[in-house]
């Protein structure tokens, strides 16, 4: 490689279809987990780091499920949320009442040892050589996806189907969190977020509040793994990394705290921007362009958090990030 | 404790059974500690009970050296340093650039703990230091030192690739204590260990600066008020931290006798146990706590598969949070309410 081409640039990518279908169904994906965070953190106040560990429990338990224990791939979807769900209360129960940063401690150290154990626990979870062959069902569903979209014109494509139903996932879910929080449970949430004394004061019994909000958004971080764990049709613990964790606090914040709108657009954003860097031609080592990436993530996330910790949609009264009292 | 003490007038502290082993915790962890051990040399055997027990103070004693440097830094800033383990990484990794350039073994030892004091400086100045103008929140702060970790630990990853390096040391010639084999580098890098954990633990009681950093602990602004000259001492509470985090990367390191990007990541979860464990905040916690954890997970391998012995180190954590929030030690308020 001479020096004139260190760094090569093509745009060729942004026309190829299968660039835009794989764009799609990682940003629903970290949409739909993203969704979690921001239920947590910019509406409730709690601040969940270990929402990759609760992905993790849910995409696991749905396919320990299937591989080992032959459940029906549509019944260990249900199954895996709710073990996801139960995993929430677990961490909870304990965690919440403690103070803000003993909690986001003990919701990063769970997610740590999530995938601890499904790295070890060889017999469960395949270890790290993964755990596949749960998506035979997705598979046939998605071949007849692929014959309606036949009907309508459309030429079956790689994926396609899975993005489909992925993009249906996450509007509606975006759509249901959105209202959900609009009704006077949400309103109890935001106000534990704007001062939990005062809503205690008021009857509530706010920790319950605190526990289904996080038991939720681990239930989305079960839907999300689902939506990974048929992606990349092997489970291994190296796809639950808290990396995860961040990205998804990226997106939370590029959109803006409270917003749900904003976790649609920030979860496009950043997934568009991480995807179009691969085309960069850097004279690097596979390893060295990963490392790359994740320090841009980590380089991006702390500069949101200092210049623009509103966010784009953010408003700067449901900031949720000033000190507290 | 006999209930009817005549002395026991007021005050809200009544002087049940239940009460004295509150005010007592580290007699009841003495005890636990004491008892769990006699079970295991009974079911186990001494002689395996003993070699883990080592094992156990070899780790804790990086756990700790890690942990007090987290805790300092919380208890002065109340900031959860989510990058202190890739504090650990970077005096690893200067600990082999000082090898690489010739220097000797101690010399680059030294270098190494230098460098990742010198880095917590910076940090302070360039980033810290700015943010804490700003009045910055909770979340904030939070999320700064996660970014910051990610960062870090890619950075040295980018810089120095993802594979092992040797950390130089002779990892082979052991040593025999009695009935016991032990490296010669793991003893000589844990009496250092434990040196260093003594030193940090009378320096904080009885230097002036110590006892400065205690006093911010307690409050910046009264600290202010009285004359110390905060910013200095929370500058030099991060060459320390940061220092110490350096040398336990060190410490790790050289009886592993390989490096790579991943080492501070996958203790940093062991040195929140210590740090939660020991009450956070709590400089004498986080030693005792670290070596609490330490000895938990190697003891933890006579029973169960040693493949899980973090995990061990998570339930513990759990186990302190559920019964102890505030940890063994702790006074502070970890309970929000």
């Amino acid at each position: 490689m001479n020096g004139a081409e260190v760094v090569g640039v093509s745009f060729a990518f942004l026309q190829n279809v299968d660039f835009w279908i794989n764009v799609g169904v990682l940003a629903t994906t970290y949409g739909v987990f993203s969704l979690g965070i921001q239920l947590n953190v910019g509406t409730t106040g709690i601040f969940n780091f270990g929402q990759a560990g609760f992905m993790a429990v849910g995409s696991y338990a749905m396919g320990v499920l299937v591989v080992k224990s032959g459940v029906s791939f549509w019944l260990a979807l249900v199954a895996g949320i709710g073990v996801a769900v139960a995993a929430g209360l677990l961490v909870g129960l304990p965690s919440l009442r403690l103070r803000a940063d003993y909690f986001a401690i003990s919701t990063l150290a769970f997610s740590e040892i999530v995938r601890y154990v499904a790295d070890n626990w060889d017999g469960l979870t395949g270890g790290n050589l993964g755990l596949f062959g749960y998506a035979d069902a997705w598979s046939e569903a998605s071949a007849r996806i692929d014959g309606w979209l036949e009907h309508l014109g459309i030429a079956p494509h790689f994926l396609l189907p899975l993005l489909l139903v992925n993009l249906a996932l996450f509007l509606g879910l975006a759509a249901f969190v959105a209202l959900l929080v609009r009704s006077p449970w949400g309103r109890v949430l935001k106000a534990i977020r704007e001062d939990e004394d005062a809503a205690r004061a008021l009857g509530k019994n706010t920790f319950v509040y605190k526990l289904q909000s996080l038991s939720i958004a681990a239930g989305l971080a079960a839907i999300a793994g689902y939506m990974l764990a048929i992606n990349i049709s092997i489970l291994s613990p190296a796809n639950f990394d808290p990396v995860l964790t961040a990205y998804g606090y990226v997106i939370v914040i590029l959109g803006g705290l409270g917003s749900y709108l904003g976790v649609v657009f920030g979860s496009f954003f950043l997934i568009f921007m991480l995807e179009a860097t691969r085309y960069l031609e850097l004279p690097l080592s596979d390893a060295r362009v990963a490392a790359l990436r994740f320090m841009i993530v980590g380089a991006v996330l702390m500069a949101l958090v200092v210049f623009r910790p509103q966010g784009i949609f953010g408003k700067r009264e449901e900031l949720t990030l000033r000190a507290r009292g | 404790m006999s209930q009817g003490a005549p002395l026991a007038v007021a005050g809200p502290a009544s002087d049940g059974p239940v009460d004295y082993v509150r005010r007592h915790p580290g007699l009841v962890l003495i005890a636990l500690l004491l008892g769990t051990g006699l079970a295991l040399g009974v079911a186990e055997g001494w002689r395996e009970l003993g070699q883990v027990t080592i094992n156990g103070v070899v780790a804790g004693n990086y756990f700790a050296l890690g942990a007090v440097g987290l805790t300092l830094i919380f208890a002065v800033l109340r900031l959860v340093n989510f990058a202190q383990g890739e504090f650990l990484t970077f005096g690893a990794y200067m600990l082999i650039v000082g090898n690489a350039v010739g220097l000797p073994l101690v010399v680059s030892v030294a270098f190494g703990v230098a460098a990742t004091a010198v880095l917590g400086v910076v940090l302070e100045v360039s980033l810290w230091r700015p943010v804490r103008r700003k009045r910055v929140g909770e979340l904030q702060l939070l999320l700064l030192a996660l970014g910051l970790a990610f960062f870090m630990r890619n950075a040295i990853a980018f810089v120095a690739g993802p594979q092992d390096r040797a950390s130089g040391a002779n990892t082979t010639a052991s040593v025999q204590v009695g009935e016991f084999r032990i490296g010669r580098t793991e003893l000589i890098v844990t009496l250092v260990g434990l040196s260093v954990i003594v030193l940090v633990a009378v320096a904080l009681k009885y230097s002036s600066l110590g006892r400065q950093a205690r006093a911010l602990a307690d409050s910046i602004q009264l600290s202010e008020t009285t004359g110390i000259d905060t910013d200095r001492v929370v500058l030099i509470t991060w060459a320390a931290s940061a220092g110490l985090a350096g040398l336990a990367g060190i410490l790790y390191a050289l009886p592993a006798g390989v490096v790579n990007p991943n080492l501070g990541f996958s203790l940093i979860l062991s040195i929140f146990a210590a740090v939660v464990v020991g009450g956070i905040g709590n400089a004498y916690g986080a030693l005792a706590g670290g070596l609490l954890i330490g000895l938990v997970q190697e003891w933890s391998t006579l029973v169960i598969d040693p493949a899980m012995k973090v995990a061990v180190g998570f339930a513990v954590l759990i186990l302190v949070l559920l019964i102890r929030p505030q940890g063994l030690f702790g006074r502070g308020r970890s309970v929000d309410r």
